[in-house]
């Protein structure tokens, strides 16, 4: 936890990501090469940073060596990481910015279904917030107009009814296997 | 496809994830309706957000697949669905490093990025700047350019963003695109000020004219962005750093003024950045201090966080700063979120009174098994800086660390208790058993090899001194049958201590001895044989040399001796005492955990020292019939800190000479020296016998010139010296410009201060583990006694260190500090004189008006004795 002077810098955030309540990655991004390189590493960190937060809704934490903050909401967790000399308050920012945003985007719905069918929205609203690192934009306002993304009024239009029927015979045929 | 999804999730039950069961094979398989005309833009959007989802998922694409992929999806830019598009530049850049032939987009790209469409342009010039490398930036560097100074922000601020990217791989090109971000830098928008600001800073970083320059303009056109603000403190506070800048300096009035600001987060970082600057008074943290204060009664949790991990901070070195925020941090204690709690008590901790020490062990006690390993390592910290703040609390606090160390706990952790408890041993007598026994329990299961083998050699040190050392010996054995090599290794050494020092249990030990000599592990029979064959002597000369005080040679030392004396075979056996010493005994030293990480960086150099010295001056010829270099002082400064030239001399013990090492540097850049050298005029019967000059002195670049004494052989008594030092070299005046000097010089002198040679620098430290033993082995043949009044001195803390200083040796059973309200103590001092004598000093000191001294010293060799003597009188 000690802190040499912090060498001035744009690179704020280390990583970014969204964990469903089992812990299963639903979307992160790294942005420093050199922390958790391997696809095993980020999901071990993922792990442990989840088994230490999910339980209290404390916001903040400081886990092998990182500053991390949290939110959650339902059944969805949203974390961002920075080193420990990051300001906490900056990290903050970028994690308010991300919730606010994504609020608005799916009209305050914020759970693992209806993010899953928003997924491209998603993808699009942390690429304008953070970039390589780099705190692109904090104004969630800003982030919905230039993601310019409408989410679906109703996610069953594009099933056609020959789906639906589909769907509901797979379920019969279900419950008579049972 | 739909359906199949359906299908799946239903299976799986978890009912809720469309991306479930996705296979990269079946979602490529899809991909081909990429190339359908007409493009049905929703199905082909919800196949790339399934693309890019697998390789967030870290699915591998193989270069092929996805080059193929790649190629299909450039087909999509003829559709105008925005998000299409944008998912697009996404993929564009996920997959930059995965396929092949990315760059195909370029035209697609820069047709965005300078198209009407202020949506794709940001965007586009992102995902641009990914795919670009050197060369090809040089064809886009115009519209880069363009794009920086766009009026729209989010064009302007990616442009930037992308530069900042890019500086790493072409600062070149990027460079040239200054003037564009200065003029970027008085944006409106504030996010693109703050991206501006970090292009610049990064641009001018390496030249501190120009970023103070910046740094004066921003602060004084004031900024809007509390990122940019952030940002222009860090550089101020760097700055600061650098320049050695006074706290009168405009930076530091800006950074303070930066403590008014409307957001919490410049105010924060304004705060951080004076706590954390070195050598800051009390007045000037203050203002600092309060706002930190403020913060620790807000609703937000990172602010509070924030606060009391910085607090925590200032703590360590001002504790008296933080305890008007007291009260504040009372009221966290109980913080839902533990971190804060933690920090808020390990804070109080550092400025709180001894009374109230209970009742933070207690509350924290009720919590530590929520809070993670970082912070279970900064409540053993606080608790060791506590132990030696009070060391009447030890009960209690050995009471909580035997219970953390019960607890799971990773290897850091654990190791930080290990180290507090050690360290409260060593402070406090009374708590040694307790202590040991906790230990005990813990490496009765204990995964961690190099704690167990700490933890054993400490037993072994300490163990056969208690009251009862019988009941260690069991934990002992245990060890070695049960764990592995090296633990059974350090096992048997700590036996072979206990049957040394007490003759009751000697019996038993050689019985468990010869058990461990049928051990599978090499090393550890060799052990144990050895240790047999020693302790059967029943010798006590024999048990001090070889179990308790163990090798005193330098290592790396040993190993050139070794490797030497194998390379040119004689008669004569080898001589351990050819062998230079060890420089720093490393244990024994306080085991102060030091809270700042840089302050363990000189303590692993020092071993070294030595050795580096031994190899430069072993690589000059005048220098080669020596033998082996036996001690290297500290350097001695023969110049004031601000002139022409500076010298600093180290004195270089052998056995029958001393070669003194002038390390010069010229400070004067119109001048060249040469044939640099160090005239000595001794005041003594020591003959120079040799000069070795310094060929050349450029400006400001260090050399080093060699003078070779001869020690008087007929007195050997005669250890101290003053040398007068003159140094001769000649003149090249030269251009200050370039360096180039004139064809002829002249002689000159420069006239250094005297150097001493005193008795310390005949003595190398050594460290006996058992000074007992060690004062037994020597014997008293050449003991001598004399008492002393020191008039001068008044405290026996003075005294004791005065004596270490002024004898060089170590001080042994940490005798070198003195309890406090005794009118008496005794210290032990241990080192080698030059030639391979051990001497021993005992002295006994009392106070009164004065402190009287009786120092004893024994030798193994009668002139040392004498030496010591007289050179104390």
């Amino acid at each position: 936890m000690d802190s040499a002077a912090v060498e001035p810098s744009l690179y704020t955030v280390k990583a970014v990501f969204i964990l469903d309540n089992d812990g299963n990655r639903l979307l992160s991004k790294y942005y420093d090469p050199e922390l958790y390189p391997s696809m095993k590493e980020q999901k071990n960190f993922e792990t442990n940073i989840f088994n230490k937060t999910h339980k209290a809704d404390n916001e903040i934490s400081f886990l092998e060596g990182m500053t991390i903050v949290y939110k959650s909401s339902i059944d969805l967790f949203f974390y961002v990481v920075g080193s420990a000399q990051e300001n906490e308050l900056m990290l903050m920012a970028v994690l308010n910015c991300l919730f606010e945003s994504l609020s608005q985007m799916l009209r305050k719905n914020v759970e693992k279904r209806t993010l899953l069918d928003n997924m491209d929205g998603v993808f699009l609203v942390v690429d304008e917030i953070i970039d390589g690192g780099v705190i692109l934009e904090s104004d969630p306002q800003q982030v919905i107009e230039k993601v310019n993304y409408r989410a679906d009024d109703n996610p069953l239009s594009e099933q056609s009814v020959a789906q639906v029927l589909q769907s509901a015979k797979e379920q019969i045929k279900w419950s008579i296997l049972k | 496809m739909i359906k199949k999804f359906d299908k799946k999730d239903e299976e799986s039950g978890s009912g809720s994830n469309p991306f479930q069961h996705l296979e990269k094979s079946a979602v490529l398989q899809e991909a081909r309706i990429f190339n359908e005309t007409p493009i049905n833009p929703r199905r082909c959007l919800h196949i790339l957000t399934k693309i890019i989802y697998l390789l967030n998922q870290g699915e591998h694409f193989g270069t092929t697949e996805a080059t193929e992929a790649f190629f299909a999806m450039t087909r999509l830019f003829q559709s105008n669905d925005q998000t299409l598009r944008r998912m697009c530049y996404l993929t564009i850049k996920e997959m930059a490093n995965i396929s092949e032939d990315v760059i195909i987009v370029t035209s697609s790209l820069t047709k965005d990025m300078t198209g009407k469409e202020d949506v794709y342009r940001g965007p586009a010039i992102r995902a641009l700047c990914r795919i670009t490398d050197t060369t090809m930036l040089q064809a886009i560097e115009r519209y880069m350019k363009q794009a920086i100074v766009d009026k729209v922000p989010s064009v302007s601020s990616s442009a930037l963003v992308s530069s900042l990217h890019m500086v790493k791989m072409s600062f070149d090109v990027v460079k040239r695109w200054v003037n564009e971000a200065q003029e970027a830098a008085s944006s409106d928008n504030i996010m693109v000020q703050y991206h501006a600001l970090g292009l610049l800073y990064h641009l001018r970083k390496n030249d501190r004219l120009a970023v103070t320059k910046m740094l004066n303009k921003f602060t004084k056109s004031g900024l809007k962005s509390p990122f940019a603000y952030c940002m222009m403190i860090r550089i101020a506070s760097k700055l600061l750093e650098e320049t050695e800048g006074g706290h009168d300096s405009p930076l530091f009035d800006f950074i303070e003024s930066c403590l008014r600001n409307k957001h919490e987060m410049v105010v924060y970082e304004a705060a951080s950045a004076i706590v954390h600057m070195p050598n800051c008074t009390a007045r000037e943290l203050a203002p600092a201090v309060s706002v930190l204060q403020l913060f620790c009664s807000s609703p937000k949790a990172a602010l509070r966080y924030a606060a009391v991990r910085t607090l925590n901070k200032v703590a360590m070195k001002h504790p008296s700063a933080v305890t008007a925020c007291n009260l504040d941090l009372e009221n966290l204690i109980t913080d839902s979120n533990r971190s804060i709690a933690t920090l808020a008590i390990t804070t109080l901790l550092k400025t709180g009174s001894e009374s109230s020490v209970d009742r933070l062990m207690k509350q924290i006690s009720s919590f530590v098994s929520e809070i993670s390993d970082e912070f279970k390592v900064v409540v053993v910290q606080a608790i060791s800086a506590l132990c030696q703040k009070y060391p009447r609390k030890h009960s209690v606090m050995m009471n909580f660390l035997s219970n953390m160390l019960r607890d799971d706990g990773g290897f850091e952790y654990k190791r930080a208790i290990v180290d507090c408890i050690i360290s409260i041993i060593e402070e406090n007598p009374e708590s040694k058993e307790t202590g040991l026994a906790h230990l005990c329990e813990f490496i009765e299961d204990c995964e961690h090899t190099v704690l167990a083998t700490k933890i054993l050699h400490l037993l072994g040190k300490e163990g056969p001194r208690t009251p009862t050392p019988s009941k260690y010996i069991r934990f002992i054995f245990n060890r070695v049958v049960l764990e592995s090599e090296a633990v059974r290794a350090a096992a048997v050494s700590a036996l072979a201590k206990f049957g040394a020092q007490n003759d009751d249990l000697l019996p038993s030990v050689l019985v468990l001895m010869k058990r461990c000599m049928m051990d599978s592990d090499d090393e550890v029979r060799d052990r144990a044989t050895f240790y047999m064959n020693v302790l059967q002597q029943k010798q006590k000369a024999l048990n001090a040399a070889y179990i308790f005080n163990g090798l005193s040679v330098s290592v790396p030392g040993l190993e050139k001796s070794l490797h030497q004396y194998t390379l040119e075979p004689s008669e004569k056996p080898f001589d351990m005492k050819t062998v230079p010493l060890a420089t720093a005994p490393i244990t024994e030293q306080k085991t102060e955990i030091a809270p700042v990480a840089t302050s363990k960086l000189p303590e692993k150099l020092a071993p070294c020292r030595q050795d580096i010295y031994q190899e430069q001056l072993a690589a000059i010829p005048e220098f080669q019939a020596l033998g082996p270099l036996f001690k290297s002082s500290e350097p001695v400064q023969l110049t004031e800190a601000e002139t022409e030239y500076v010298v600093r001399c180290i004195k270089h013990a052998f056995t029958n000479h001393m070669i003194f090492q002038f390390d010069c540097t010229n400070t004067l850049n119109d001048q060249l020296l040469q044939r640099v050298l160090v005239q000595m005029e001794p005041s003594e019967a020591y003959e120079v016998l040799n000069y070795v000059p310094a060929p050349s002195l450029p400006y400001s670049q260090p050399g080093s010139c060699y003078s070779l004494v001869r020690l008087p052989e007929d007195d050997p008594t005669a250890v101290s010296c003053t040398f007068s030092c003159t140094m001769k070299y000649l003149v090249r005046d030269c251009d200050p410009n370039t360096g180039e000097p004139d064809d002829d010089g002249y002689d000159d002198e420069y006239v250094l201060e005297d150097l001493e040679v005193t008795v310390a620098d005949h003595i190398q430290k050594v460290l006996k583990p058992n000074f007992g033993a060690a004062w037994d082995e020597i014997g008293d043949d050449n003991e001598k006694e004399e008492t002393f009044a020191l008039a001068t001195v008044r405290t026996l803390d003075e005294a004791v260190n005065n004596i270490i200083s002024f004898l060089g040796m170590q001080p042994c059973e940490r005798s070198d500090k003195v309890p406090e309200n005794k009118n008496s103590h005794v210290l032990f001092l241990a080192g080698v004189f030059r030639g391979g004598h051990d001497v021993l000093v005992r002295a006994r000191l009392a106070l009164a008006d004065g402190v009287t001294m009786q120092v004893t010293v024994r030798s193994t060799d009668e002139n040392v004795v004498d030496v010591i003597l007289a050179s104390v009188g």
